[in-house]
């Protein structure tokens, strides 16, 4: 074994596409290997959201920036032996190779645990590695690298069109894509070059499968691979964009075994030592294959491997990385046989991507060889068709399986949703399969212009085929319902075919004895007896793997999918929910479907169900398991939405109860309360038609935010500040009837949004949280950069949110975690909204107050009486910052609005807020301006408003550059700032050139509230867009440029201290 | 016995791989039940020939491989269940990729046929050829819950019956390497070293193996005196093939093995050829409580942290190993005996498939161990 004492774990950082959740899932299995081996941990890693950065995983955290500067200065304090790089995705490998580079880890002598540094560089550099494999002689598609855009033409030249584009050092195929000529090449190789070092062209590799192997190996030399993976989609389409199936269904023994060998040779030839994924082309036709590229580290593919097959790949590679040998270690589900084997699985698994696309405007729709998906789901079962069908359900989108029609336009025909999605790959042409099918589209039609393999295209049909005779004949016998079942239509889609409703289904269903049966996931097919807690289920079978565990098990919902809205801190309030239960003696059994979690690991519940989080399915759990209780309150909103009915249905919900829950989720009931409560709400109302709406806007006065119930394209929530734009929303975007009422309220400018976070039994509140936004209101909570304690929030408005607080906690009784949003405006509290469960700032302020709120929780659940928990303020700054992904959505303007955008979050501590926000913003992948800044600043309101900001921006003895009016104000108050053209206006000095030759590193372009996106010629976005493309740092709100420009001129990075969490608490 | 000779009758099949019967495209979907001998029964819809079958109910844990599987000789007078649910999906390939020239099992289980296969080399679905060649097939769809109750209750007898019954069978107390060994000896490729291949059921990739490795191979039946005085071919090394049933039953091949070792030839065994070498050689065989079919068994290699991922399909296994002998390789998981070695001289034999299909093909480097030994050998003691 190596002789470490202690490691250093390095994180991946705020949650972004390409790079979510599954990082989380792989650094707190490393964790807990070191942990169990008596090594002492430190981890860096600024996503306060995680598992991983909870208290009882690493020894020492630091909430820091995952960047060579900073973990230099950790390592330099806390001076561990061995460093762990490969368990925080691209960022954490990036950080550490650069570390490897400058000679830090040598001079404090830190071992790099596992892989060789080498064969990670090796693998990092397109070139390097694609000779390397010709010198083992593992086919890869010809191509070359390059860092210039006239030798990157030289080269596609030469291999022909169409190339493939790819850059060096990137993740989820960021900057590649596909050029079919010249002008789509120069597009792509510049887009690619701003933020990568080298490209690689390639020869393009028309409609071959994908397919990728997870390999682990040891410093014995044993080599096995773990999970294969076939891809539905084509190359060309990101793995992490494409339907995902294990084990592969289309291969040959020959195909299989080939792939695997390669894999393990390439694996062997580089020396890994841990995990490590190898992706393939393979030609349909002749078997030939190709190398596409090699993971040296854990990936999403290895966090969905592992949940596939039920083997701990993340455990088992730091296990490795320590210097154990595979056949050192047991197999930790059987509990009896060894981690040198290979699963064999007697299932199938399907992973659906989930895209939240239409929350951006002017988006590009089409997927491709770059990822967009913010997260994913995995469906299990025994036919194709079942799994299928349940990861589409596990998506939630409120689409029953494949043929739901209500992913598409509401008055489209089929022949519009053929024609406009099954030619392009985007997120809703899998389910115009069907449509296509039944429209006369032959398999072998579908196959040439998806180039989906027909074997999927049929299972497709299959289900197509047995819904269209369904439809007809009406037939529910038990023998037709369980064929129906096992391929995975709800309850609700044959109550849809058949003029029933779900529940009536579902009652026959029972009546007739046709139950799904659950099994165990134990990684040998059922070859040995093994007591694992991984669950699924099926009615490709009739018997259960378990007893159920009754009055001693309590169900905690999970969160499903990751999502713009519902990511990790969900996670982590089901995961501490899950400790919290132990104290109580109660086994807790998880519901969920993502891959990417903790909560879904084979160590961290009593049961596990990988499921859908349908209320069929809960249902069938809870009948089964007869539990203590259902807790809905910590899986974030989709558990909420399930409340009533399982409520009606009988189950017995842990805390607030289902009407209260209710109550506050219906607006209008909760509305109503307010008023009898006496607190105050921006006015609002509901309108069937224009006339009502126009005299009540008439009445309040513009802007008012709009929140239709039916929308047409886009997003759903609007703020209009004029007749116009409302007009122009109701009409366009959004439908308004009685089916479909909008609803409208007054939306207040220019005035502050609090948060209240708390936990109450039987309406006692117990403990809360004040926290503030930076941002004013208007700027969606998610996004918001959110500090603790409050800045700005005077006693008096502090006492009429807790009050507030206290009055609606007890009006609904509540017991459990609650949040409720305010606007405050001269010392008066507007209610926004409150949510009845824990919200997506718990983990923050837990982390952030030592207190646990989750813990806290589930004592209100088993305790007579909890005392009540004074929460001190903290003696140091923390801010939460959003992380966008507006690079990856080619196209979306990245303004901040009323609709989150963000798709993650960090956050860092400090002795201020200049501090904490410095290095918050450091961690979500900004940087220290050290070329130039470039200002442009709205109407006149927000240029005086900025007018100091700019004279200390000056200070910094960078050059400064602004459009003509900014330019112009800035050289009246006696700033000197050099006029840029705008990009339309193609004359220089341009904003083209300056962002586009890097000679511009921090762009602040303040944008009115009252700003509405124009569809052409566009400047204020283009320049937004523009940024965003070159990877330049922007700020669109005044209150975070000005923050930004304090802390900028106020702070030191040289001197700014390293501090873990501990040393902060204490 | 006669159930059995019924599937052995069947024609081989035409080279002309692309025609077939109008009757055998479409499954008749009857329902049929698998029975057991303890009396459990599991109903499913029949995919392949309606015919009933007695056989041993055995099951197999790969994932991929079906054509290789079922085409296994080893697997003769087995019921197979398949654990891995969803099967046929990509066909039946070209008779040149099956490890025989027909099908071996006497039935197949799965939870999900596929009727509806893709892939370029398929030539016709999985059901159609079973239905071709006699071979019974039932989807059950809780094959799980099959394979715990053998898991738990052991291998045991069971027959796939239609309307009307039949009596069981009992495979293991048939001489089943006679019925599926080669009939005749046959020469194939050149070479320099000459290997005799006694086929007790040899899958075909073994002979692949060693032709690819450039020796002139003499394939001979289970029962070839090849210590004859009249022989007409001298030879370097023996391989003993895979094969069915109960290895003593094999008696004359135990007879040869033990000459050959007397006289210092060169052995490689392999699975039953393993089974054999120890007999042969003074060991002992056992039945295990299910035997091992699947393509993941860890084999650690005796004195190293070695351990290779291996192809398995045995009911029988080697028990106390015969003098001489050190273990060689050993199950990972259930601690049996996956190899033997001679301490001095060059008698081998793996309980595993180096030659794999299915399966992993980490070590087919075995091949190219007896042919160094074989040749070694040769080198010392010049030609025979
Ligand atoms: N030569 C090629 N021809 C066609 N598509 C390709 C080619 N190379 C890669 N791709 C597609 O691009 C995707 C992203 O490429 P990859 O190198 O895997 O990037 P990343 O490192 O971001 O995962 C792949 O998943 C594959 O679908
Ligand atoms: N009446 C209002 N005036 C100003 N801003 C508002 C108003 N209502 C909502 N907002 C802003 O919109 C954001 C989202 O609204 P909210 O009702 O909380 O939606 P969600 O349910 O998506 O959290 C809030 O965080 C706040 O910034
Ligand atoms: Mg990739
Ligand atoms: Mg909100």
């Amino acid at each position: 074994m190596t002789d470490v004492r202690k490691v250093l774990v390095l994180g991946a950082g705020a949650l972004k596409i390409g790079q979510a959740g599954e990082f989380d899932y792989s650094g707190s299995q490393a964790l807990k290997a070191l942990q169990e081996e008596g090594i002492s941990t430190v981890l860096v890693n600024p996503n306060i959201a995680t598992i991983q950065t909870s208290q009882f995983l690493a020894d020492q955290v630091y909430f820091l920036p995952v960047t060579p500067f900073f973990v230099e200065k950790i390592i330099e304090k806390e001076r561990p032996d061995g460093i762990l790089l490969s368990f925080g995705g691209q960022t954490a490998l990036n950080c550490g190779i650069e570390l490897h580079k400058s000679g830090v880890l040598e001079k404090y002598d830190v071992q790099i645990l596992g892989t060789p540094v080498s064969a990670i560089i090796l693998t990092e550099d397109r070139e390097e590695f694609a000779s390397h494999l010709r010198q083992i002689d593992i086919p890869t598609p010809q191509s070359r690298t390059s860092e210039t855009l006239e030798e990157s033409l030289r080269i596609a030249e030469g291999l022909g069109y169409p190339v493939m584009v790819r850059a060096g050092y990137a993740l989820g195929g960021q900057g590649s894509g596909i050029a079919h000529n010249e002008d789509e090449l120069r597009h792509i190789v510049s887009g690619a070059l701003a933020f990568a070092p080298q490209v690689l062209i390639e020869q393009y590799l028309h409609h071959y499968k994908e397919v990728e192997y997870e390999v682990v190996r040891d410093r014995f030399d044993n080599c096995i691979t773990v999970c294969n993976m076939e891809n539905m989609d084509p190359l060309g389409i990101h793995t992490g964009e494409s339907v995902v199936i294990a084990p592969s269904q289309t291969l040959t023994n020959h195909e299989y075994h080939t792939l695997r060998s390669a894999s393990i040779e390439i694996v062997r030839s580089l020396g890994i030592v841990g995990e490590c994924n190898v992706q393939y082309a393979l030609d349909p036709k002749t078997s030939k294959y190709y190398v596409i590229e090699v993971n040296a580290r854990l990936s999403r593919s290895s966090a969905l491997a592992s949940k596939a097959t039920g083997y701990p790949l993340a455990y088992v590679a730091a296990k490795l990385g320590l210097g154990y040998g595979l056949t050192e270690l047991t197999n930790k589900v059987t509990g009896v046989t060894q981690a040198c084997f290979e699963p064999s699985l007697d299932y199938v698994v399907v992973k659906i991507p989930r895209w939240d696309l239409e929350k951006f405007k002017n988006v590009d729709l089409t997927i491709g060889t770059g990822m967009k998906s913010v997260g994913e789901v995995m469906g299990i079962g025994r036919t194709f068709e079942e799994a299928y069908q349940k990861a589409i359900r596990m998506l939630d989108l409120g689409l029953e399986g494949i043929t739901a029609l209500n992913v598409f336009e509401r008055h489209a025909s089929e022949a519009e949703i053929i024609e406009k999605y099954l030619y392009r790959p985007t997120p809703k042409r899998m389910f115009a399969l069907p449509v296509a099918m039944r429209n006369g589209i032959t398999v072998e039609q579908i196959h040439a212009i998806t180039g989906i393999d027909p074997w999927f295209l049929m299972r497709i049909e299959h289900i197509q085929v047995r819904e269209l005779a369904l439809q007809a004949d009406h037939d529910l016998s038990a023998e037709c319902l369980l064929e129906l079942k096992q391929i995975g239509l709800s309850d609700k889609r044959i109550g849809e075919l058949t003029g029933k409703s779900g529940l009536e289904v579902r009652a026959l269903r029972k009546q007739l004895g046709v139950l799904p049966a659950i099994l165990q996931i134990d990684t040998l097919a059922g070859e040995f007896p093994s007591d694992t807690n991984y669950l699924y289920m099926t009615y490709n079978a009739r018997h259960n793997d378990i007893e159920p565990l009754q009055q001693e098990g309590v169900v905690v919902l999970g969160s499903g999918p990751y999502r713009i809205g519902s990511s990790v801190e969900f996670d982590w309030t089901s995961v501490s929910t899950v400790e919290a239960l132990k104290q109580y003696q109660k086994r807790a059994i998880v519901i969920n479907c993502n891959p990417e979690t903790v909560s879904t690991d084979y160590d961290t519940s009593d049961r596990l169900y990988f499921e859908e989080l349908t209320f069929e399915r809960i249902a069938d759990i809870c009948e089964f398991e007869h539990p203590y209780g259902v807790v809905v309150s910590v899986g974030g909103q989709t558990p909420n939405n399930r409340v009533k009915a399982l409520h009606s249905y009988g189950f017995p919900i842990l805390g607030t109860s289902a009407q209260n829950i209710d109550s506050a989720e219906d607006r209008h009931k909760f509305s109503n309360l307010l008023d009898t409560l006496g607190i105050h709400q921006p006015a609002w109302a509901s309108f069937t038609n224009q006339e009502e709406l126009r005299a009540f806007v008439g009445r309040v006065g513009y802007p008012v935010l709009v929140r239709p119930s039916y929308v047409l394209s886009g997003s759903a929530m609007k703020v209009c500040y004029d007749q116009e734009q409302l007009e122009r929303y109701t009409r366009e975007a959004s439908e308004v009837s009685p089916e479909y009422p909008v609803t409208v309220s007054k939306f207040f400018q220019k005035v502050k949004e609090i948060e209240l976070d708390a936990v109450a039994q039987r309406g006692e509140v117990k403990a809360f949280v004040i926290s503030e936004h930076i941002e004013n209101a208007g700027v969606h909570s998610g996004d918001a950069t959110i500090v603790l304690p409050p800045q700005t929030v005077n006693a008096e408005t502090r006492a009429r949110i807790e009050e507030v607080g206290r009055k609606i906690a007890r009006a609904l009784e509540i017991t459990g975690p609650f949040n409720i949003q305010f606007l405050a405006k001269e010392n008066q509290v507007y209610v926004i909204e409150a949510n009845l469960r824990a919200s997506r700032t718990f983990p923050f302020i837990s982390k952030v107050t030592g207190v646990n709120m989750i813990s806290l929780f589930v004592d209100t659940l088993f305790q007579e009486e909890v005392p009540v928990v004074e929460i001190p303020t903290p003696t140091f700054t923390a801010v939460k910052a959003p992380q966008f992904s507006f690079s990856r959505l080619t196209g979306a303007d990245p303004i901040l609005h009323v609709e989150m955008a963000s798709t993650g979050e960090v956050a860092c501590f400090g002795e201020d807020i200049e501090e904490a926000y410095l290095k918050a913003i450091i961690a979500t992948g900004g940087h220290i301006p050290q070329r130039g800044i470039f200002i442009s600043l709205g109407g006149q309101d927000k240029k005086q408003r900025f007018l100091e900001s700019a004279r200390l921006l000056a200070k910094l003895g960078l050059p400064l550059y602004a459009t003509k009016q900014t330019s112009l104000f800035m050289r009246e108050n006696g700033i000197e700032a050099t006029m840029l053209y705008k990009l339309h206006e193609q004359k220089e000095p341009n904003i083209l050139t300056y962002f586009r030759d890097h000679k511009v590193d921090l762009a602040i372009n303040v944008v009115d509230s009252y700003y509405v996106p124009q569809e052409e010629e566009d400047d204020g976005y283009a320049m937004r867009r523009y940024a965003i493309d070159h990877n330049i740092p922007l700020f669109t709100k005044i209150k975070q440029a000005r923050l930004f420009t304090r802390a900028l001129v106020e702070k030191d990075l040289a001197t700014i201290p390293i501090k873990s969490w501990n040393n902060y608490q204490k | 016995m006669a159930i059995y000779q019924r599937t052995f009758s069947t024609p081989i099949p035409s080279e002309n791989e692309t025609q077939h019967d109008e009757e055998l495209l479409v499954p008749s979907l009857r329902r049929g039940s698998l029975v057991l001998e303890d009396g459990t029964r599991f109903e499913g819809t029949s995919f392949g020939s309606d015919t009933a079958i007695g056989g041993e109910v055995v099951f197999c844990t790969g994932m991929v491989g079906y054509p290789e599987a079922i085409t296994d000789a080893s697997y003769t007078g087995q019921i197979l269940i398949m654990t891995y649910p969803i099967i046929g999906n990509y066909g039946v390939p070209k008779s040149s990729c099956w490890e025989d020239d027909r099908i071996h099992i006497a039935g197949l289980i799965v939870s999900n046929y596929i009727d509806t296969p893709s892939h370029a080399q398929s030539t016709m679905n999985l059901g159609a050829w079973l239905r071709r060649e006699g071979i019974p097939a039932l989807e059950i769809k809780d094959t799980r819950r099959l394979t715990q109750h053998i898991r738990t209750h052991g291998t045991m007898l069971g027959k796939i019956v239609f309307e009307e019954d039949i009596p069981f069978y009992d495979p293991d107390l048939d001489n089943l390497v006679a019925l599926v060994s080669t009939p005749e000896v046959q020469v194939q490729g050149a070479g320099e070293t000459t290997i005799v291949l006694i086929d007790c059921g040899a899958k075909r990739n073994i002979t692949r193996s060693l032709l690819a490795r450039g020796v002139r191979l003499v394939t001979v039946p289970w029962d070839f005196d090849l210590f004859a005085p009249d022989l007409d071919f001298t030879f370097d090394g023996i391989l003993v093939s895979n094969g069915p049933g109960n290895p003593r039953l094999a008696t004359r091949t135990i007879e040869i093995l033990r000459a050959a070792m007397a006289r210092q030839v060169p052995v490689m065994g392999i699975c039953l050829g393993h089974q054999l070498l120890a007999l042969a050689a003074g060991g002992d065989t056992y039945k295990l409580k299910f035997g091992h079919r699947s393509q993941n068994q860890p084999c650690l290699l005796e004195d190293s942290k070695r351990c290779y991922i291996t192809t398995q399909n045995h009911s029988f296994a080697v028990g106390t190993l015969p003098e001489g002998f050190k273990p060689w390789f050993v199950n990972a998981n259930d601690g049996s005996n996956e190899g033997i070695h001679h301490q001095e001289l060059p008698f081998f034999s793996v309980q595993f498939h180096p030659e794999s299909m299915p399966g992993p093909i980490d070590t087919d480097w075995l091949f190219d161990y007896f042919l160094e030994r074989v040749v070694a050998e040769k080198g010392k003691r010049g030609i025979r």
